[in-house]
C-alpha cells in the first residue's frame, strides 16, 4: 500500500518537475527568512538584556505595588517612651489621624482595650491581634500560627523576639529580624514592625476607602448613596451651603482621589484629541484636493504638497509637541497643534490618495451637463470620498486620544501629567490605578464612539481605505 | 402641462422634498454639534493653557529659530555631532524591531484564538477579544511608566510595553484578516481529514501571511515612533538623549537628534510603503 503510494508520488513528481522545483525554492526562501528572524531575535534578546528580566523583576516591589492599587492601610504608631499616646492614621498621613483635631472622627472599632484593661489591641481582618503593652508587643491569634509571640526591648534598647531560640523554622517564617528591627508580616495584609523607638503597625483592607468623600469631609460618615439621598433633604449637613452643593464640592475637592483635578485633566486630554483631529481634518481637506492629480493640473504644486505631507508626518508628534511646548507653554493648545500638524500630514496623504482613486465617470457625468470645474468636484468627487474622509478622521480620533495622553505626559498637561505625578510620589498607587482605569475607559469609549458614528454616518464600522 | 403630471409623480416630488429637508436638517444638526464642540473645546483650552494663545502664535518660530542659529554657528563641526547620536538611534530601532517581532508572534496566537472560523468555543473568543481590547487600549506610555517604576531604568519596560500594545493592536487586525479569508481551502482540508493545526498551516496561513506581514511592517513604523517617545520618559535610546539635550539646552545637538529621527521616520515611511506594495500588490 505505502509503496504504491510512493511510486505514485514519484510519478507525479516526474510529471511536473517545474512545479516541485518552484515549491522547493520558495520553501527554502521561507526557511532562510525564518532562520534570519530567529538569529535577530537571539541577538535582540541579548542586546536588550531581556535575560535580565528575572534579575530586575523584584517580586516584592511588584506585589506591594499591586497591593496598594486595590487596598488601603491604616497606620498604628506607638512610641515606647509614651505608650498611651497611640496614633492611628489613615495611610500614615498626618492630616488623617483618627480621634484628633476635633474632627469628630471616632476611633475605628478594630482598636480597643484588651480584656485585661492594660494592653491596647489592634485586630486585623484575619482576626489576628497585636496587643501593645508598655514594655512589649504580643502577637496572638494569627491563623496558621498555633502559638503567640512576644517582642520586647532588651537592655540595649534593641527589639528582640522572646524565646526565638526555641522556635522552629516553621514559626519564624513571618519574621524578618535585623539588629534594629523585628518585623512580622505573615501575609501582605498584616505588618508589625518593632523599632528601638517605636512600634508601627500597618493594617491593610481591600477597597478604595474615601473614594467619594475624603477623610476630613463632613459627608465622610455617609456612603455615596446616603449622601445622594441627603441632597434631597432640607436639613443642612453644614450650615454654609446646601446639601447638593456640599455633595458636589466634597467629591470635587476629594484630597485622596482628586476627582475634580483628574476629571478636568481628562477633559483637557479629550479636548486635545478632538480639536486636534478637527484641526487636522479641516487643514487636510483643501490641501488634499490640491495634492490630487485629477483635480490639480500643476505638477509642482502637487509635488510640494506631497512633500509637505511627508514632512509634517515625518516630524513625529513628539517633536511637534516639543516645539509647541516652548511656544504655548503647558496646556491643551500644545497637544491640539501637535496632533493637528502630524495628522494634517497623515490625513492629507490618505485623503489625496482617496481622491485620486475616485471613479471618473461621475465627474464626467457632471461635466456633460456643462457644470463648472468647481461644481464638477462638488458633485462628482465629494460624494464619493465623503464616507472615506469621515471614516479616516474618526479612526484617527481614537488613536489620537492615546496620543494626547502621551503628549500630556511629556509636559502638555492633562491626564498624562497627572498620572506621572501620582506615580512619582511612590505611594499613591490607588490613584495610579484609578487614572489608568479612567484612561482605559475613555480610550475604549472613544473607540466605540467612533465605530458607532461610522456606522450611523456611513453604514459600516470598518475602516474604508480607498 | 403641470396638470398632465400623473398623481404618483407628485407624490414622488413630495417625498423627495421631505427627504431633502430631512437631510438638510441632520446636516445642520451635525454642523451645529461640531461648532459647539469646537467652541467648548477652545474655552477649555483657553482656561487650562498656561500661556495665552496669541503669545504662543507669536512665539511659534522662536524655538526652531534658536535651534537653527545654534547649529549654524557651529559650521562644519556640526556633522560629526549627527554621527555621534547614531548608536542611540540604533538602540531605539532595536527596541522597536524586537518588540514588534515578539508582539507579532503573540498577535498571531491571539488572532487564531479569537477567530470565529477557527475556534468553536464562544467563551474563548470573547475572552481573547476582550483581552486584546484591553492591551490595545492602554497607551504604551502608561504600561512603560509602571514597569519603569518597578524595574528601574532600562530599555526593558519599553520592550514590554510596546510588545503588549503591539500584540493587542495587531491581534485585532489579524483576527479580521482570518475571519475574512476564504473558507473553501479550510473545507477542502477538512474533507481529507486534516487536523486543526494542519488546517491552519496549509489553508489559513498561506492566505493571510502577506496581509499579516504588511500590517506588521506598518506597525514597525509606528513602534519606532513609540520607542522614541518611551525613551523620552526614560527607556533609553535617542528619545532619552533628546530629553537630556533639551534640558541642557544644547540647541545644535537637539537639532541633530531631530534630524536623525525625522530622517529615519521618513525613510521607514517610504520603505514600508514599498514593501507593503510588493507584498500585497503581488498577491492581488
Amino acid at each position: 500500500m505505502s509503496s504504491s503510494l510512493a511510486i505514485q508520488r514519484e510519478n507525479i513528481r516526474k510529471l511536473f518537475p517545474d512545479t516541485f522545483k518552484q515549491a522547493r525554492k520558495s520553501r527554502l526562501r521561507g526557511q532562510i527568512i525564518f532562520f534570519l528572524v530567529l538569529v535577530y531575535l537571539i541577538v535582540g534578546f541579548f542586546t536588550l538584556d531581556v535575560v535580565d528580566i528575572p534579575k530586575k523583576w523584584k517580586p516584592q516591589n511588584a506585589a506591594m505595588f499591586v497591593l496598594d492599587t486595590y487596598a488601603h492601610k491604616d497606620h498604628v504608631t506607638m512610641k515606647w517612651e509614651n505608650h498611651e499616646d497611640i496614633k492611628i492614621a489613615f495611610e500614615g498621613n498626618y492630616r488623617s489621624v483618627y480621634g484628633r483635631d476635633n474632627l469628630d472622627k471616632s476611633i475605628p472599632d478594630w482598636f480597643y482595650k484588651n480584656s485585661d484593661n492594660v494592653g491596647n489591641v489592634v485586630e486585623f481582618n484575619n482576626k489576628g491581634k497585636a496587643i501593645l503593652y508598655k514594655d512589649k508587643v504580643e502577637i496572638v491569634n494569627f491563623p496558621k500560627y498555633e502559638r503567640g509571640f512576644t517582642i520586647k526591648l532588651n537592655s540595649n534598647g534593641k527589639p528582640y523576639l522572646v524565646g526565638s531560640e526555641d522556635l522552629v523554622i516553621e514559626d519564624l517564617k513571618g519574621f524578618r529580624i535585623t539588629e534594629n528591627r523585628v518585623e512580622f508580616r505573615p501575609t501582605l495584609y498584616e505588618r508589625i514592625q518593632v523599632y528601638p523607638k517605636k512600634v508601627e503597625i500597618h493594617r491593610y483592607s481591600i477597597g478604595w476607602k474615601y473614594f467619594w468623600f475624603d477623610f476630613s469631609s463632613p459627608l465622610e460618615p455617609y456612603t455615596f448613596f446616603e449622601a445622594l439621598g441627603l441632597t434631597f433633604s432640607k436639613e443642612r449637613v453644614v450650615p454654609e451651603m446646601s446639601n447638593l452643593k456640599l455633595f458636589l464640592t466634597e467629591i470635587k475637592d476629594n484630597e485622596a482621589f482628586m476627582h475634580g483635578r483628574v476629571w478636568w485633566a481628562m477633559l483637557e486630554t479629550i479636548v486635545m484629541a478632538v480639536l486636534g483631529t478637527m484641526f487636522a481634518t479641516v487643514m487636510a481637506l483643501p490641501l488634499s484636493f490640491l495634492a490630487a492629480y485629477n483635480v490639480t493640473p500643476i505638477k509642482a504644486l502637487r509635488f510640494t504638497l506631497r512633500r509637505l505631507f511627508d514632512t509634517l508626518r515625518g516630524i513625529d508628534f513628539l517633536i511637534w509637541s516639543l516645539i509647541f511646548l516652548r511656544a504655548f507653554g503647558p496646556g491643551p493648545f500644545t497637544g491640539i497643534f501637535a496632533i493637528g500638524f502630524t495628522d494634517t500630514g497623515t490625513l492629507g496623504k490618505l485623503y489625496s490618495e482617496a481622491i485620486e482613486n475616485t471613479e471618473k465617470k461621475q465627474q464626467e457625468g457632471v461635466q456633460s451637463t456643462g457644470a463648472s470645474k468647481f461644481l464638477q468636484h462638488r458633485f462628482g468627487i465629494i460624494p464619493q470620498i465623503l464616507p472615506i474622509f469621515v471614516s479616516q478622521s474618526l479612526y484617527y480620533l481614537e488613536s489620537n486620544t492615546r496620543g494626547a495622553v502621551i503628549i500630556g505626559a511629556m509636559g502638555a498637561g492633562g491626564i498624562g501629567l497627572q498620572f506621572l505625578g501620582a506615580l512619582g510620589t511612590g505611594n499613591d498607587f490607588e490613584n495610579v490605578a484609578y487614572m489608568a482605569i479612567l484612561v482605559l475607559a475613555v480610550v475604549i469609549f472613544m473607540d466605540r464612539l467612533s465605530a458607532w458614528l461610522r456606522r450611523i454616518l456611513i453604514g459600516s464600522d470598518q475602516l474604508i481605505v480607498r | 402641462m403641470t396638470k398632465a403630471l400623473p398623481a404618483n409623480l407628485e407624490q414622488i416630488e413630495v417625498n423627495l422634498k421631505k427627504l431633502t429637508n430631512q437631510r438638510t436638517r441632520s446636516s445642520l444638526l451635525g454642523i451645529a454639534i461640531l461648532i459647539l464642540i469646537f467652541f467648548g473645546g477652545t474655552l477649555v483650552s483657553l482656561e487650562a493653557n498656561a500661556g495665552s494663545f496669541g503669545r504662543g502664535i507669536a512665539n511659534f518660530f522662536n524655538y526652531p529659530r534658536d535651534l537653527f542659529v545654534d547649529t549654524f554657528e557651529m559650521g562644519w563641526k556640526y556633522w560629526p555631532r549627527v554621527i555621534k547620536y547614531i548608536p542611540e538611534l540604533i538602540i531605539t530601532l532595536n527596541i522597536a524591531l524586537f518588540s514588534t517581532s515578539i508582539g507579532f508572534v503573540l498577535a498571531v496566537i491571539f488572532a487564531i484564538f479569537s477567530s470565529r472560523n477557527l475556534i468553536r468555543n464562544k467563551r474563548v473568543i470573547q475572552f481573547t477579544k476582550f483581552f486584546m481590547d484591553v492591551t490595545r487600549s492602554f497607551p504604551t506610555l502608561i504600561i512603560a511608566m509602571v514597569f519603569l517604576y518597578l524595574m528601574g531604568k532600562s530599555s526593558l519596560p519599553a520592550v514590554i510595553a510596546i510588545t503588549i500594545h503591539t500584540a493587542g493592536a495587531l491581534g485585532k487586525l489579524f483576527t479580521e484578516a482570518i475571519e475574512n479569508c476564504d473558507g473553501k481551502p479550510i473545507e477542502g482540508l477538512s474533507s481529507v481529514g486534516a487536523t486543526w493545526t494542519q488546517k491552519i498551516r496549509f489553508s489559513v496561513l498561506p492566505q493571510v501571511l502577506p496581509l499579516f506581514l504588511s500590517y506588521g511592517i506598518l506597525r514597525l513604523e509606528i513602534n519606532v515612533r513609540e520607542s522614541t517617545i518611551l525613551g523620552f520618559v526614560g527607556a533609553g535610546g535617542i528619545g532619552e538623549m533628546l530629553a537630556a539635550l533639551i534640558q541642557w539646552n544644547y540647541g545644535a545637538d537637539v537639532l541633530a537628534c531631530m534630524f536623525l529621527l525625522v530622517g529615519t521616520i521618513i525613510a521607514l515611511d517610504y520603505l514600508s510603503a514599498y514593501w507593503r506594495h510588493k507584498l500585497i500588490g503581488a498577491n492581488q
